[in-house]
């Protein structure tokens, strides 16, 4: 009886183990060591030094060969005793959209087939705030402001509490110590579910291969940030983290003729940011969600 | 060292004898199984094409991030689980054939999942790095995604069904009585699970407060009284079909009676969407865009109105069939309400569920998904993959199951007294 059972469960093995060696095969095709290697590439929070290094070298000579230019790319961790944070003064954006053009120059974003921006200004109605659902995407008029209008520039509004990254099933996207939600390109699926989270659109999906045009692209790169990014991937607003961890403003706030962006770090008392959330009246876009964005909207008050 | 000899010469009869199975049949079979290859194989060229220039071959965009493919998952899930769910009624109302029940439930569950896995797998745009989702190996986020939740109780109930009918299928080709007490844990533990892996993907939706259509409570119940109705619909075809071309004999009574089951399902399942429709018409707030969108259409955009009126109606013909009995028992208003059923439900929770939960989107935007060629074939193809992963099942479970494809030494005896 029980030498019954054992080679039943043997009969069982068999099967299996036949099975297994017939679906294996076509795996063991052959691959480019390269290949091999990208496939492998561990989470970047994983990656020892030495592993990130040769990463980094890996991408260099990568980046150099298909744009023809050296690339500065920086892995610089967040500064201590930093929570950064966002202020946009309504009252005063003309809806010029030179911040998203700034900032798809500097973070290297597709240009065309599909076209990608982390910055979306939307047009509305006077009277009008919350509802969104007449705002206009694709004004195009003579001249800006226009009669009758105002504007509401949006992008990632770096949650302290992020949908995003509760979303993501596999902890490709994570907040960084000083408060900016970041991607790994080279982790990420592309299940998009993270696009189905966010309540401000504040993620985009290259659908297709970038389309980043040699003389326009932007060198010095952050891993994290606005290094060229791959097919089928996320990416998202990082508040130009290659440049505020090098102390530098985010590409929107130089580019905004009006004045009307604020940047700074929330845990210095002295800065701008905390100027404007203890003087002005701030709020913040569906605050309702308990998403606690730090991305605060004001008027001259 | 002899017995093991034994061992491999049964594994490869085994496998001799299931080649011959599946390679021969009537006309029809062969013409059945052609059919499905080659939908599948142009399914597979149109997908090469989307792996090679990536997901910007369908029509999603960041306004509609999901479309025809995750449509499709959310209706399989229902399917997978209301085959098992069929178990329990199976049990109450002893149904003769109870076996082949159980094993042609967990067998359908098993087709269904694998292709609302496949679903999920072409709608991943890096198809390569899938391995990043295996726990241990890869860097699971659970249990704060819900998407975590669902690879786990996806690939568990798939485990599970392909176990279950194994096992019995295994006692079986050795003509032995299955160990009911070892192996009915299991089967029970199949139903709660079963309603796990629609209540997960219902929760799924659910827990999105960005996205107002699907952040209703109502969501998993409505998912499981309509898992309920479309289920059950195509399990009634299939018997008929099963006990046509086999000798497994199955009565009408047990037919009736789940179509039965289907109407009390059909009607839970119209009084919860009903239910949601008062509330967002009736309150009327800003969060009813979505079932505007759905139902009237938003702004001039109304692709979803026909498709959703017309379910609507097939959903609403199919309970008033089924809930008169002379209709329900009779043979051609019993599959006319199946069919209405099926493609009924599947309308209601495929596109009509994902997509009006991306239009209009957080930012107010609207953008009008239709899916393309591309998706469209895909989607028949991965359909292709699952029947024709089905009738092979089939084909060598129900000789299994009623003795004609069993151990050598009983073959040998069987073809003893057949010659004598």
């Amino acid at each position: 009886m029980s030498n019954k059972n054992c080679s039943r469960r043997e009969f069982i093995r068999n099967l299996s183990v036949t099975a297994l060696a017939g679906l294996s095969l076509p795996l063991l095709s052959s691959c480019s060591k390269e290949e091999v290697e990208d496939f492998l590439q561990k989470h970047f929070l994983q990656m020892t030094d030495e592993e990130k290094k040769q990463v980094i070298a890996k991408l260099e000579r990568r980046y150099l060969e298909q744009f023809g230019r050296k690339f500065q790319i920086s892995t610089k961790e967040a500064l201590p005793e930093t929570l950064w944070g966002y202020g946009l003064e309504l009252s005063r954006c003309i809806g010029c959209r030179r911040c998203v053009y700034a900032c798809a120059n500097e973070n290297n974003t597709s240009r065309y087939a599909r076209q990608i921006h982390w910055i979306r200004v939307l047009r509305l109605k006077r009277g009008n705030l919350i509802n969104l659902e007449d705002s206009e995407h694709y004004y195009t008029p003579e001249t800006v402001p226009e009669k009758g209008f105002i504007y509401l520039p949006i992008q990632c509004q770096q949650c302290q509490n992020p949908p995003c990254v509760k979303a993501c099933p596999i902890h490709a996207t994570w907040q960084e110590p000083d408060g900016i939600v970041v991607v790994d390109y080279n982790w990420c699926i592309g299940c998009r579910y993270c696009i189905a989270a966010c309540p401000y659109k504040g993620r985009v999906f290259n659908w297709a291969e970038p389309n980043l045009p040699k003389d326009e692209v932007n060198p010095i790169v952050h891993y994290l940030g606005n290094r060229p990014r791959m097919k089928c991937a996320v990416e998202k607003c990082t508040f130009c983290i290659q440049r505020v961890r090098q102390g530098r403003y985010p590409a929107c706030v130089e580019a905004c003729p009006t004045g009307s962006r604020k940047f700074g770090n929330l845990l210095d008392p002295k800065s701008e940011i905390r100027y404007i959330i203890e003087r002005k009246r701030v709020f913040r876009l569906r605050e309702d969600l308990n998403t606690e964005s730090k991305f605060y909207y004001f008027f001259e008050s | 060292m002899e017995s093991n000899q034994g061992l491999l010469k049964e594994t490869w009869h085994f496998y001799k004898r299931t080649l011959i199975l599946v390679s021969r049949g009537s006309k029809i079979y062969y013409a059945w199984c052609f059919f499905l290859l080659a939908i599948i194989i142009t399914g597979l060229i149109f997908y090469l094409k989307q792996h090679e220039m990536g997901l910007i071959e369908t029509n999603m965009t960041d306004q509609v991030s999901w479309g025809l493919y995750i449509a499709n998952f959310t209706y399989l899930v229902g399917m997978a689980a209301a085959a098992v769910l069929l178990v329990i009624p199976s049990y109450i109302y002893q149904f003769k054939p109870i076996k082949e029940i159980v094993v042609l439930g967990e067998l359908f569950a098993a087709s269904s999942i694998v292709m609302a896995i496949l679903f999920v797998m072409v709608d991943l745009g890096r198809l390569d790095r899938v391995w990043h989702m295996l726990p241990f190996i890869g860097s699971m986020n659970f249990p704060a995604s819900l998407l975590a939740w669902d690879v786990l109780v996806l690939n568990g109930y798939l485990i599970l069904n392909l176990f279950i009918p194994i096992y019995l299928l295994v006692k079986f080709y050795y003509r032995k009585e299955p160990n009911w007490k070892f192996i009915l844990p299991f089967i029970l533990l199949s139903i709660p699970w079963a309603v796990g892996i629609h209540t997960v993907t219902a929760f799924l939706y659910n827990g999105l407060a960005a996205r107002p259509f699907w952040n209703a409570s109502i969501l998993a119940p409505r998912f499981l009284a309509s898992a309920f109705c479309s289920g059950p619909a195509i399990i009634i075809i299939i018997f008929q079909i099963i006990r046509k071309v086999s000798s497994v004999h199955l009565e009408d009574t047990a037919l009736y009676k789940i179509a039965e089951l289907i109407a009390y399902a059909m009607f839970l399942n119209l009084f919860l969407l009903g239910a949601e429709i008062f509330k967002e018409y009736y309150s009327g707030t800003v969060h009813m865009a979505s079932f505007k969108y759905l139902f009237e259409g938003l702004h001039h955009h109304n692709a979803l109105v026909p498709w959703i009126w017309s379910a609507m109606a097939m959903n609403v013909t199919a309970f008033i069939l089924f809930l008169i009995p002379a209709t329900r028992k009779r043979l051609s208003t019993l599959n006319i309400g199946c069919i209405l059923i099926i493609i009924g439900v599947w309308i209601e929770k495929g596109p009509g569920f994902v997509i009006p939960g991306f239009v209009p989107d957080p930012l107010g935007e609207i953008y009008e998904y239709v899916p393309n060629l591309v998706e469209l074939m895909v989607s028949f193809g991965i359909w292709a993959t699952g029947f024709l992963m089905f009738t092979l099942l089939m084909k060598v479970a129900i000789p299994i199951e009623t003795g004609e494809f069993s151990h050598t030494e009983y073959e040998k005896e069987r073809t003893y007294l057949k010659h004598h």
